[in-house]
């Protein structure tokens, strides 16, 4: 079955299996390999792209669910507050092994753009999906505090 | 065909003695004799060889400089800390550094502390610190020498800063570039003078993470990223039982799913090829197999637990013996005991095991995120029936390891070995784990259980402390195997810094076939929490103040004293706390670091507590990048507090009872506390971050709570099965 879709600004036409996670589309389909599998039951959120701008789990979602919508991943991230993001995520070193950091940021991204103010529960509320098994998460915290300040 | 000789899993009887004398883990016994003798091909000790430049530092006419990593990046920091040593001695502008995985090549490539290429016991920055310090002054004398002779002018007189070689007196000044190829035909001078570490300019700064941009903007490639012109995808059922072997399989419904290419029995269990992952996934659940059990483990938790109880009333192998322990507990005026369990302990990478291999016309092709990459070499080259120089392993940076990708049989490399055997010279084959498979498919931090006694007398001073752990090897039935008791067992607990007249240790080593592994600390994941929990206990029971008793302990011990006041210092140790809130401290050895660490806690409102924030001290030596080390202390502060409240593998009739994130428990961005990290000022040779971080922070926790509520937790995880 074919599902067209945008994806990070172009149309793109998958033929895939219909129940095939929008994961494995984006990612073996597509060749964006920047979204992550990290569990694939939506506990972690290595896979979290942009739904018509919604942080969703690409694992967890058929294909065939987002005919018509548009898909943003960490590649077709654009604007200024995905660029004070990823700016303030490099001036920090937050990453270590880097694994969970698209999902990361595509959360985070997110959050600044509905919250440009974001306290320190709002973050909890919006990243506590994002699971980072080499922990950083001390420095993910100051990266959103710091992004909110040059947006 | 020529086949190398392969382990033989009888290896030389370790000295036990060194590595505990230095603190230096237990990885590092099992390398420093094994290696040598499976690669008889290369006997030559590496650590004698002359350090070769070309190896380590890659000048392209860009005047970009690549230093070839031969550790793995696997987010520790090694993209940055050695390209910092090499920059240093070259004096290169850091913005035209670069970093890239070395080949595995033993002969070139060795960890020096291992006799092997390999990456393990926080052991990356302290054995390469000489070497490329060594590779950068050589690279930068052969620079100076090619510009010399082009300038014809004295070499004695160039200078070089932050990449630019010039020359004053003639006016010239040229790039890195310019004399990259001159200086790649100059001969590598031996007698290189290293910069006198005041003059250091990158060493010891806070420069940015070189994999900061790739790992931001999802460019970064993985092996699960990957992607070969026909490749295909593969997963593994394997056995529900550790030991279980495949009895009968019904593949028909698997088979006539659409995109399925093949399923085949490998020793590790059935697996499923097809054109995508979701597919070969689909097609695994639709397999019907039949385990033959026979062999298997399936003894439960709760059995296991009840055996180890059992096995702890009874002596074990003596670790070590000083005094009369027994003696002064019979005449003791105050008796302390307690019984810690600590569970088996995935070590969920986030990135999950996976691998690419293609093989052609005798040759083979790797990519992996190799953590030993001279026995995943061999191991790859022996289901091939090649030798190792017909297999190139390229290795690429992982999403985590934590010690899971360091597996003396290369587990799952060998699976992808064999599946690429199978399927059709040159196709490209990815395997992934998925993390139910993760999670399921053992090596572990094994479930250890301490029963501990002290003997207090009747000023209070502490006479006795008597020692017993019960749980598995990690080395046992590995090619890393020695004779006696696996030092992997006691280390972090037999090395106790206090000084106590009568002090006994033994261990049970128990035969359990769920497979054991080192888990990012190895023996003080749990030897830490032990000692420094029961210490408290002790402490309380003695009437003493904890900071006050360790520093009166410590004997000689004066880095453990220094972490343990620069901790409590920076963390207002002995100030006020808000009510319901209290302070735990705790140190530790690893790897010869000494980290200690204050934990605040507080109970939550509605039952329950929070970590509300951890002041660390470390002392590693030389601070090559303070910030990397700050990371490293708080991503081993969190990976740590992550196991010691939520992490336990459970086994019910021998089935693990985990399988995802849902019931194997990370920690999470609202439970991390505030952390501040200081480093203990230093001019010895660096030791490791990577590890060191995680022992103090489960007993410097326990130590809060037990301030707090007058309990021990002596049973983990903390926020199961706990009374807290
Ligand atoms: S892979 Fe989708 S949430 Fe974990
Ligand atoms: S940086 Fe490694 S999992 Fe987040």
């Amino acid at each position: 079955m074919s599902t067209t879709f945008e994806l990070n600004g172009q149309s793109v036409t998958l033929d895939t299996d219909p129940d095939m996670a929008l994961l494995w589309a984006i990612r073996e389909k597509a060749g964006l390999t920047g979204t992550k599998f990290g569990c694939g039951i939506a506990q972690c959120g290595a896979c979290t792209v942009h739904i018509d701008n919604v942080p969703s789990r690409a694992c967890s979602i058929p294909v065939s669910a987002v005919e018509g919508a548009k898909v943003t991943t960490i590649e077709g991230l654009s604007g200024k507050v995905a660029q004070a993001v990823q700016t303030s995520w490099q001036n920090l070193n937050v990453v270590q092994c880097g694994y969970c950091q698209s999902g990361q940021i595509m959360s985070a991204v997110a959050l600044l753009s509905a919250t440009p103010k974001p306290t320190d529960t709002d973050i909890d509320e919006a990243m506590q999906g994002n699971i980072c098994r080499c922990a950083t998460y001390v420095r993910i915290r100051a990266a959103i505090h710091d992004a909110a300040k040059s947006i | 065909m020529n086949m190398i000789n392969f382990p033989s899993a009888k290896p030389v009887k370790a000295n036990r003695r060194d590595f505990l004398k230095g603190g230096v883990a237990g990885l590092v016994i099992a390398f420093t004799f094994t290696p040598r003798k499976l690669l008889a091909a290369d006997a030559a000790a590496p650590a004698k060889k002359p350090v070769d430049p070309n190896a380590f530092v890659h000048i392209a006419p860009d005047s970009t400089v690549t230093v070839l990593i031969k550790h793995l990046e696997m987010g520790q920091g090694v993209y940055t800390g050695l390209p910092t040593v090499v920059a240093e001695e070259l004096d290169a502008d850091w913005s035209q550094m670069r970093a890239a995985h070395a080949p595995a090549d033993v002969a070139k490539y060795a960890n020096l502390a291992f006799g092997m290429q390999g990456t393990g016991g926080s052991t990356a920055l302290s054995n390469s610190y000489d070497q490329l310090r060594q590779a950068g002054a050589m690279a930068r004398a052969m620079l100076v020498q090619a510009a010399a002779q082009a300038w014809k002018v004295p070499a004695a007189e160039i200078t070089v800063k932050k990449g630019v070689i010039a020359h004053a007196a003639s006016k010239h000044t040229g790039t890195f570039g310019d004399f990259a190829v001159a200086a790649a035909k100059i001969t590598p001078p031996t007698d290189v003078k290293l910069k006198d570490p005041k003059d250091f300019t990158l060493i010891g700064t806070e420069i940015p993470r070189l994999d900061n941009v790739a790992k931001t903007t999802g460019t970064a490639i993985y092996t699960i990223d990957v992607q070969r012109p026909g490749m295909v995808y593969a997963v593994v059922a394997r056995p529900k039982r550790f030991g279980g072997v495949v009895k009968s399989v019904d593949q028909t419904k698997a088979s006539a799913i659409p995109g399925v290419k093949q399923i085949m029995r490998i020793p590790s269990g059935v697996a499923v090829v097809a054109d995508s992952l979701w597919t070969a996934m689909k097609a695994r659940d639709a397999l019907k197999i039949e385990w033959d059990d026979t062999k298997a483990e399936k003894r439960g938790s709760a059995q296991l637990w009840a055996e180890y109880k059992e096995l702890a009333k009874k002596p074990g192998e003596v670790a070590r013996n000083d005094g009369d322990a027994a003696g002064a507990l019979a005449k003791a005026k105050q008796v302390v005991s307690a019984e810690f369990e600590f569970p088996f302990l995935a070590h969920a990478p986030m990135e999950p095991l996976d691998c690419v291999m293609e093989a052609k016309d005798g040759k083979v092709e790797i990519w992996a995120g190799s953590q030993f990459q001279t026995l995943d070499h061999m191991n790859a080259a022996k289901v091939f029936g090649v030798t190792p120089d017909k297999v190139t392993l390229n290795t690429l940076v992982s999403g985590g390891s934590f010690g899971r990708r360091a597996t003396p049989v290369s587990d799952y490399i060998v699976e992808t070995a064999e599946i690429t055997k199978a399927m059709p010279a040159g196709t490209p084959v990815k395997l992934v784990w998925t993390r139910e498979d993760d999670i399921r498919g053992g090596r572990y931090r094994p479930m250890y259980f301490h029963s501990v006694k002290a003997a207090l007398n009747e000023k209070g001073e502490l006479t006795a402390w008597q020692h017993r752990i019960v749980g598995q090897s990690i080395t046992k039935g590995s090619p890393f195997e020695s004779p006696g008791l696996d030092g992997m067992i006691v280390e972090g607990a037999k090395n106790l810094p206090y000084t106590v007249p009568n002090f006994a240790m033994d261990a049970h080593t128990t035969n359990v076939g769920v497979p054991a592994h080192w888990w990012r600390s190895v023996g003080s994941t749990h030897n830490a929490y032990a000692t420094e929990a029961f210490f408290d206990i002790i402490a309380k029971a003695a009437g003493k103040e904890p900071l006050e008793f360790r520093r009166a302990l410590l004997g000689d011990n004066k880095r453990h004293r220094g972490v343990l006041d620069l901790a409590a210092e920076k963390a207002g140790w002995g100030s006020k706390m808000p009510a319901n809130s209290a302070r735990g401290i705790a140190v530790a050895e690893a790897f010869g670091t000494v980290v200690a660490q204050v934990a605040e806690v507080s109970r939550k409102p509605n039952g329950g507590f929070k970590v509300d924030r951890i002041v660390c001290a470390v002392d590693c030596g030389v601070a090559v990048n303070p910030d990397v080390i700050r990371a490293q202390m708080e991503g081993g502060i969190g990976y740590g507090l992550g196991a010691i409240l939520h992490s336990q593998v459970t086994l019910t009739n021998g089935v693990v009872d985990q399988g995802n994130f849902d019931a194997y428990k990370s920690l999470r961005i609202d439970e991390m506390p505030k952390i501040e990290v200081y480093i203990v000022p230093s001019t010895n040779a660096p030791t490791g971050v990577g590890e060191p971080g995680v022992p103090p922070a489960g007993p410097a926790v326990a130590n809060a709570i037990l301030a707090l509520t007058g309990k021990p937790v002596t049973k983990l995880p903390m926020l199961q099965g706990s009374s807290v």
